[in-house]
């Protein structure tokens, strides 16, 4: 069963693939569709027996590279952490499956679609339920993959082109990170199995690594490399700028991939190795602030973006540095716990917002849309489901995760705590600030769009709001009925999945904490909301005069919708000059240079440079033939004497290849 | 005793390398590459000649006479074909006899 659950999204992949022609786009999406729920009654089961009844599963099912002490096997484990997770891949990927047959419809490459989506789902799996290093790269390279053949889909479009090799690159540098950090685990422990390190750790944590005069403490140096692969993966701040970019790709992949499931890998991988980053306080004090920082700086872009999907993509980047902290604060079950809920919610939003799209024949600009609560009352409440528990307005899904973040924050009683904490509070009025401006200038003000396609709005299909209603359920309910399975005091739920050190714990302080901290997010969710609708709704014509006359409002509009200039900054700084350098230095230099050179075309025309000399020795004069034989004559009978010499201290063979080299 | 051997000896190999040198470095004429050629030749007989002496055996001398009809043998062939040679292209200039060259 379990492997199964692995390997149908790949024979769904399969099919799709290679027989998508001859079964049709209908064929191929019912099949899709089917296998999919396969998995994802599987993974019910897979979570019921392991989550449940607590029985984690290993499974050795094949070596892989097996060469000495280097041993990477097909082997998968299933702990609770696998089955959450799972549990949410496979029910967002079914959801997403189902949403798309109706979306792609119209496409005439359904099948290929299809196809990706599956292998990305299997990609996925594999990533979460391999249990050694090399598996889990494997996985962590194969979605990385698809995503860039997703957001390439529509492979004509100049923009989708440019943001798949974005994303593609940028990720190449979290990549590396990653992979070092593996090469690093395996020149400390000789092992990359999962089982064998996490126990090994506490007694490396006194290893250090010399290397060009520095000395790493091997422990922080891995974690580094690790959380580096995480920034690249989870988009955090440094990394972040291939997310927003990734919008071009068709907007169920923005669901799946871009929002659900795909970016919190790098948490996952956090979560997954919280043995190794429990003992390196260093490195989660780095990694709190980093993504306390990305919390907020995605927050401020988000909301002077004016394209539909990128506002919802910087608020995912927002909540993922809700979830990279909370890791970095080690409470790792509630940072899983947000990515769970996120992935329902940020999913459903999407998928709204792909059937706004969808209605409007393409069109993602806000300021295009307006009024459209008349004619798609029920993608409206979908979207308002999604913001609400976006927000985290009390009793919907991001609620229970949100809140416990922000109250872990607070107890943890230091800078670090009160730096997150008031990050985290901030981008609580941030968030809802833009949630109220989406659905405000989405659904609620007059309207702004054409006349035109105006007329052609209609409602989503019956495919499309079936799995919003899905998706809204889970939206509404998942966080309050799996708050207490997944972090409620005391819960035996992680069993051994996460290990955190007990002078970290403090999920227990914030049971504590004033009851004015606790209510303070609901406040904040509430300011931000009503400033909102108060600005856009009332006071529309005086920002916009502000904006007009007031040239420092317009700088600072400014500085904020072209993302903190921080993009520029990178194309400048880092960008440019690898570019150049790559172009100048390795392309020209290296590639079409020294090798070249003295590679293939060097030893081709070598051999046509030696040949035309020897050739020229042919040159018909008698005299030179005689000074010819009479120089080999003279070399062959010296040789001979010489070999006599030193026949005891040379092998002849030895002086043969000499003369012959001589003589070349 | 062995320097007079060795005197004589440097006398042979010097005829013999005037010789080789003739023919090496000779850009004229096909007659005189002939004539080193004998040059050559007669060096290597003086040779023989010179060690039949010292070591007092006579076949060294009659190997030398053998050398000598031969190579009077050979360089009557030898100008026979340099007359037709010369019949044919009119010279005996070495720098015009490239036939050799593919």
């Amino acid at each position: 069963m379990y492997l199964s659950l692995i390997f149908f999204p790949i024979l769904s992949f399969l099919f799709c693939m290679f027989l998508g022609r001859s079964l049709s786009p209908k064929g191929t999406a019912i099949l899709s569709c089917l296998f999919i729920f396969f998995s994802f009654l599987e993974c019910i089961l897979s979570f019921f027996e392991v989550g449940i009844c607590k029985s984690p599963v290993f499974i050795k099912l094949y070596p892989w590279v097996d060469s000495e002490l280097f041993d990477a096997s097909w082997g998968f484990l299933f702990d609770s952490l696998t089955v959450s997770m799972g549990f949410l891949v496979t029910s967002v990927s079914l959801i997403v499956h189902i949403y798309s047959t109706v979306y792609m419809s119209h496409d005439p490459h359904q099948c290929r679609f299809m196809s990706y989506i599956s292998l990305f789902t299997f990609f996925m799996l594999l990533l979460l339920s391999s249990d050694n290093f090399i598996l889990l790269f494997l996985g962590w390279e194969g979605v990385g993959l698809c995503s860039y053949l997703l957001i390439n889909f529509w492979f004509t479009r100049l923009q989708a082109n440019k943001s798949a090799l974005k994303a593609m690159v940028v990720n190449r540098v979290g990549d590396l990170g990653l992979a070092l950090g593996i090469a690093c685990i395996f020149l400390i422990f000789k092992t990359v199995d999962f089982a064998i390190v996490f126990s090994l750790i506490p007694y490396a944590c006194n290893l250090k690594l010399f290397f060009l005069f520095f000395n790493f403490g091997i422990v922080d140096l891995v974690c580094f490399l690790f959380f580096v692969g995480a920034v690249g993966k989870s988009a955090q701040i440094g990394l972040h700028s291939w997310l927003p970019d990734a919008m071009e790709g068709p907007t169920p992949v923005s669901a799946l991939i871009h929002a659900a499931t795909m970016v919190t890998a790098g948490v996952f991988l956090i979560v997954r190795c919280s043995p190794i980053f429990e003992y390196s306080q260093s490195i989660l004090f780095f990694i709190a602030l980093w993504g306390a920082i990305t919390t907020f700086f995605s927050g401020t872009i988000g909301v002077f973006q004016n394209d539909l999907k990128k506002v919802i993509a910087y608020s995912t980047c927002s909540q993922l540095g809700y979830m990279v902290f909370a890791c970095g604060l080690s409470n790792y079950s509630v940072s899983i716990f947000h990515v769970l809920n996120h992935g329902y919610f940020k999913a459903l939003l999407f998928l709204s917002a792909g059937s706004v799209i969808h209605a409007l024949h393409n069109e993602q600009d806000m300021r295009k849309m307006g009024g459209l609560l008349q004619a798609l009352p029920f993608t409206y409440v979908t979207f308002f489901i999604g913001s609400f528990a976006l927000m985290g307005v009390p009793f919907l899904t991001g609620f229970y995760s949100k809140d416990v973040i922000l109250e872990i924050s607070y107890s943890k009683y230091s800078f670090l705590g009160t730096f997150t904490n008031w990050l985290g509070v901030v981008s609580v009025v941030i968030t809802s600030f833009y949630s109220f401006k989406l659905i405000y200038l989405v659904f609620l003000s007059s309207p702004n769009g054409f006349k035109r396609t105006s007329f052609l709005v209609s409602e989503a299909p019956f495919g499309m709001g079936l799995s919003l209603v899905l998706l809204s359920t889970f939206s509404i309910f998942f966080g309050f009925l799996t708050k207490d399975l997944f972090i409620g005091l005391g819960t035996p739920f992680w069993n051994n999945s996460i290990f955190i050190l007990p002078s970290h714990l403090n999920i227990i302080d914030s049971e504590f904490i004033p009851i004015y901290i606790k209510w303070l997010p609901f406040y904040c969710t509430l300011i931000g909301g009503i400033s909102s609708i108060v600005l856009y709704h009332m006071l529309t014509n005086n920002l916009f005069f502000c904006y007009l006359n007031n040239v420092n409002l317009r700088l600072i509009y400014l500085f904020f919708s072209k993302k903190w200039f921080l993009d520029r900054l990178q194309n400048d700084l880092i960008v440019s000059f690898f570019l150049n350098s790559g172009y100048s230095i390795t392309y020209k230099l290296i590639d079409k240079g020294l090798i070249e050179f003295y590679g293939p075309s060097g030893y081709s025309k070598s051999v046509v440079f030696l040949s035309k000399l020897l050739s020229r020795l042919t040159s018909g004069k008698i005299n030179f033939y005689a000074f010819l034989i009479f120089v080999f004559l003279v070399v062959t009978v010296s040789s001979v004497c010489f070999v006599n010499v030193f026949y005891f201290f040379v092998e002849p063979q030895l002086l043969f290849v000499f003369i012959l080299c001589l003589i070349i | 005793m062995l320097t007079d051997q060795s005197k004589f000896l440097l006398v042979s190999t010097l005829l013999f390398l005037i010789g080789l040198s003739g023919i090496m470095l000779n850009r004229k004429n096909i007659v005189l590459m002939l004539m080193s050629l004998e040059l050559m030749l007669l060096a290597i007989n003086f040779n023989f000649i010179i060690f039949s002496f010292f070591l007092d055996d006579i076949v060294g001398q009659i190997f030398a006479l053998f050398v000598l009809t031969v190579a009077a043998a050979e360089s009557a062939i030898g100008l026979a074909i340099l007359l037709i040679y010369y019949r044919i292209r009119g010279t005996v200039s070495i720098d015009f006899v490239n036939l050799l060259k593919g």
